[in-house]
C-alpha cells in the first residue's frame, strides 16, 4: 500500500523551490513574491497535514528512504530522509506556524522595500527546518542544522543597515557556531566508532538502544556531551544563550518562527532524535537536565526585570527550551516534545501579538506602552491567551505541557521538581508584568494605536485557538499522544500534586502581577528600593555578556590586534625592506652613472681588481 | 729570460703611467695620449712574447702592426670628434663632459 510519506520529500522541496523562483526574480517581485512564498508554506502545511494524518489514523509503519551520496572505498554516505511519528509532528508545527509568519508578514512587512528577499529568505528557512526535520542520518540533518543557522544569520542581519542589527547577526552566528562544531565532532567520533560507519537514526537506536557495549561508555558520554553541546547553542541554553535575546533585532516574524517556535526547538528535537545516546549515558543524562533546570530559572529571572516587550519574551523562550531540555535531561522525551509542541503555537502567538503591538505604537519598550487594550481588541485577546497558556494556566495548552515535564522532573529528581516550580512562578509573574504595563492602564506613550489588519489578526487567532486546545492531545489522564511518540505505553499517572502545585503558582504569579503592575495594591519598587543590588543584576542579565567581553572577546581582540601588528610589522616588514633595498641599490646605481667617461674606467679598474684578486685568492681556498 | 721580465716590467711601467693620465688627468688631448701610452704599452708585450716567448713567431710583430694602424685610426677619430666638442662646448676639460648621461 503506498503511503503517503514516500512523497514526505515534497514538503520542503515547495519551499526550496519558492526561495529559487524568488531569487531568480530578485527584488523586482515585491508583494507578488510574498505570495509566492505564502503559497509554498501553505502547500506545504497541507503536504504535511496529509502525512500526519495518514499516520494519526492508523498504525502506518515508519518510512525511510535514501541514496548514496559519496562513496569512498567501501564506506559510502548516504543522505535520505525518514518518516516517523516524531517527525510528522514537526513537520505540521514547522509548517503550520511558517504558513501562519508567512501571512502574517504580509501585514507587518508590507512597507519594506526588501520585502521579496525577506520572503526568499523564509522559504529557505522553511526548506532547511523541514530538510533537518525529515533527515534520515545525522550527516543530512546537519547539512540542514547549518542551514537554518545562515538563514538564522541572515534574517536577523535583515535590516542590515541598523548597527545593532549587524552585531546581533554576526553575535548568533557565532555562538551557535560553538555549538555547530560540538556537534560536528560528535557525527565524527560517531562515524568514527559506529559499526560500518553507519550514521542514521535506525542504526543509531539499535547500537545505543539495544545493544549494549558496542561503544564503550566513556566515548558514548562524550558523544552524547559534543552532541548535546549543538544542541545548546541552538536552544540558547546556558552558557550560549546570549545570541537569542540579541537575535530579536531582527524582524518580528522571524522572531516568532526562528528564535521561538522552531529553529531553538532544533536542539530540542536533536536531543530528542539521538536520544538513545543519551540513554546509554547517566553522566551525560544528568548534565541535561542540570543544564535545563538551570536555564530554565535563570532565563525565567532575567525576564522579570527587562524592559523590551520582544526580549522578555526571548528569555521566556530560552526558560521554555530549558524546560524541554530538563525533560529530556529526566528521561521523557514525550513531555519534552509535548512542551515543545505547544510552546511553538503559544509562544508564536505572543511574539506575532508583540509584533502587532509594535506594529502600532513603534516602541518596543513596554514602559512607553499602556492602555492598548481597549484600541487593539483582538491582539489583547490572544496575547492574553497565550500568555496564560505561558504562564501554565489550565485548561490551556502550556498547562498540560508544563505538567508533563513537571511530573517528569518529579520522577527525577526532587530538586529539578523544585525548580522548575519556581521558574513557572517567575515565568507567571512575568508574563503578567508584561502583559499589565502593554495592555492595561493608562496609554503612556503618544502614539496613536491601532488594530493591526486582519492578514495579522487572523494568525493571531489560529494560533490563539491552537494555544488553547492543544494541550488536549495529552493530559495526565490520557497518555495517548506520548505512546504515538515514542511507540511506548506510558503509564497513565495523573500526579495531584503537580497538577495542584502547578496551578497554584502559576495563579499566583499572574495575581501578584496584577497586583503589582494592573492595580497598584503592592508598589512597583518594593524589591528595587530594597534590594537595588537583585535588581541591577538580573537587569544586567547577570553580567554574561559583561563576561563573555572582558574574558574572551577583548582576549581575543587582543591577539587579533597583535597577529594584526605581526602582519603590519613583520611580514608587510620584510617586503618592505626588499623592496627598499632594491630601490637603494638602483639610487647608488644612477649615481655611479655620472657620465664621466674616467669614472666609468675607475669603475671598471675596480672590478678588475677584484676579478684579479678573487682569481689569485682561489689558490688559497 | 731575463730579457722577456725586462720588457714586460717595462710594458707594465707604461701601462700603469697611461692608465694614470686616463684616470686622473682633465684635458681630454693628454687623454688620448695616455691611451696611445697604454695601447704602445701592449704592443709592446706583443713584440717582446714574438721574440722571447715559448713559440716565438711573428704572429706577436703583425699583431702590434695592426694594432698601430688601428690606433692611428682611433687617434684620428678621436681628434675629430674632440674638435666637434670643443666647437660645441669651447672647452677641452674632460670634467664638463657628461653626454653620456642624457
Amino acid at each position: 500500500m503506498s503511503s503517503l510519506a514516500e512523497y514526505a520529500w515534497l514538503v520542503p522541496v515547495f519551499p526550496a523551490a519558492a526561495f529559487a523562483a524568488l531569487t531568480a526574480m530578485g527584488r523586482g517581485a515585491g508583494r507578488a513574491g510574498a505570495w509566492i512564498g505564502t503559497l509554498a508554506s501553505l502547500v506545504s502545511l497541507i503536504l504535511s497535514l496529509l502525512i500526519a494524518g495518514q499516520r494519526l489514523s492508523g498504525t502506518a509503519e515508519e518510512y525511510s528512504n535514501h541514496f548514496d551520496w559519496i562513496q569512498v572505498g567501501n564506506t559510502t554516505l548516504p543522505i535520505g530522509f525518514e518518516v516517523t511519528n516524531l517527525t510528522s509532528l514537526m513537520l505540521v508545527v514547522v509548517t503550520l506556524v511558517s504558513f501562519l509568519v508567512n501571512l502574517y508578514s504580509q501585514g507587518y512587512m508590507k512597507d519594506d522595500e526588501r520585502i521579496s528577499t525577506f520572503f526568499a529568505y523564509v522559504a529557505l528557512f522553511s526548506a532547511s527546518m523541514l530538510g533537518l526535520v525529515l533527515s534520515y542520518n545525522l550527516l543530512t540533518m546537519y547539512i540542514f542544522w547549518e542551514l537554518v543557522g545562515v538563514c538564522s544569520f541572515l534574517l536577523v542581519g535583515f535590516w542590515f543597515r541598523k548597527p545593532e542589527a549587524r552585531a546581533a547577526a554576526k553575535k548568533a552566528f557565532i555562538v551557535t557556531r560553538i555549538g555547530d562544531l560540538g556537534l560536528l565532532i560528535a557525527i565524527l567520533l560517531l562515524f568514527w566508532y559506529m559499526p560500518n560507519h553507519e550514521l542514521d537514526f535506525t542504526n543509531l537506536h539499535n547500537v545505543f538502544g539495544t545493544q549494549t557495549g558496542v561503544i564503550s561508555t566513556g566515548i558514548t558520554t562524550l558523544i552524547a556531551l559534543l552532541i548535546f553541546l549543538g544542541a545548546v547553542g541552538k536552544s540558547g541554553q546556558f552558557p550560549l544563550h546570549v545570541w537569542l535575546p540579541d537575535a530579536m533585532e531582527g524582524p518580528t516574524p522571524i522572531s516568532a518562527l526562528i528564535h521561538a517556535a522552531t529553529m531553538v526547538a532544533a536542539g530540542v528535537f536533536l536531543v530528542a532524535r539521538t536520544f538513545d545516546i543519551f540513554h546509554a549515558s547517566q553522566a551525560a543524562m544528568d548534565t541535561v537536565a542540570v543544564i535545563g533546570a538551570f536555564t530554565a530559572i535563570f532565563a525565567a529571572t532575567i525576564g522579570l526585570a527587562q524592559n523590551d516587550i520582544k526580549r522578555i519574551l526571548a528569555y521566556s523562550t530560552v526558560s521554555q527550551l530549558g524546560y524541554m531540555m530538563l525533560a529530556l535531561g529526566v528521561g521523557s522525551v514525550s513531555a519534552a516534545m509535548f512542551h515543545l509542541f505547544t510552546h511553538a503555537f503559544f509562544k508564536a502567538l505572543l511574539f506575532l501579538g508583540a509584533g502587532s503591538v509594535i506594529h502600532s505604537v513603534h516602541t518596543q519598550d513596554i514602559r512607553e506602552m499602556g492602555g492598548l487594550g481597549g484600541r487593539m481588541k483582538i491582539t489583547a485577546w490572544t496575547f492574553g491567551i497565550g500568555a496564560l497558556a505561558l504562564s501554565g494556566i489550565p485548561p490551556l495548552a502550556g498547562f498540560w505541557s508544563k505538567d508533563a515535564v513537571l511530573t517528569a522532573a518529579l520522577d527525577g529528581h526532587p530538586v529539578y521538581f523544585v525548580v522548575g516550580v519556581v521558574a513557572a512562578f517567575f515565568t507567571a509573574l512575568y508574563m503578567a508584568r508584561l502583559f499589565f504595563l502593554v495592555f492595561a492602564g493608562k496609554p503612556r506613550g503618544d502614539a496613536h494605536a491601532h488594530e493591526s489588519p486582519a492578514v495579522m489578526t487572523i494568525p493571531l487567532v489560529v494560533l490563539a485557538v491552537l494555544a488553547a486546545l492543544a494541550g488536549f492531545v495529552q493530559t495526565p489522564f490520557n497518555g495517548w499522544f506520548g505512546e504515538w511518540l515514542t511507540g511506548e505505553a506510558e503509564q497513565e499517572h495523573a500526579s495531584g500534586l503537580v497538577i495542584i502545585v502547578s496551578t497554584a503558582v502559576g495563579l499566583l504569579g499572574v495575581y501578584l502581577g496584577w497586583l503589582i503592575y494592573a492595580k497598584g495594591t503592592v508598589r512597583r519598587d518594593i524589591v528595587s528600593s530594597r534590594m537595588p543590588g537583585v535588581v541591577r543584576l538580573l537587569e544586567r542579565k547577570y553580567y554574561v555578556d559583561e563576561l563573555y567581553h572582558y574574558v574572551i572577546v577583548k582576549p581575543l581582540e587582543g591577539l587579533g590586534k597583535l597577529l594584526i601588528a605581526f602582519d603590519d610589522y613583520v611580514v608587510d616588514g620584510a617586503v618592505r625592506l626588499a623592496g627598499m633595498s632594491a630601490s637603494a641599490i638602483g639610487r647608488l646605481n644612477t649615481r655611479l652613472q655620472s657620465g664621466q667617461v674616467q669614472g666609468y674606467v675607475l669603475t671598471a679598474l675596480i672590478g678588475l681588481v677584484i676579478l684579479a684578486l678573487a682569481v689569485a685568492g682561489r689558490r688559497f681556498w | 729570460m731575463n730579457m722577456l721580465a725586462s720588457y714586460l716590467t717595462l710594458a707594465a711601467v707604461l701601462f700603469c703611467v697611461g692608465l694614470y693620465g686616463v684616470l686622473t688627468k682633465r684635458n681630454a688631448i693628454i687623454v688620448l695620449l695616455s691611451i696611445e701610452l697604454m695601447l704602445n704599452a701592449v704592443n709592446l708585450n706583443l713584440v717582446a712574447f714574438s721574440k722571447y716567448g715559448v713559440q716565438p713567431s711573428l704572429t706577436g710583430q703583425i699583431f702590434s702592426l695592426f694594432t698601430m694602424t688601428v690606433a692611428a685610426a682611433e687617434a684620428a677619430v678621436g681628434v675629430a670628434i674632440l674638435v666637434a666638442i670643443y666647437r660645441a662646448k669651447t672647452s677641452v676639460n674632460v670634467d664638463e663632459f657628461d653626454e653620456l648621461r642624457r
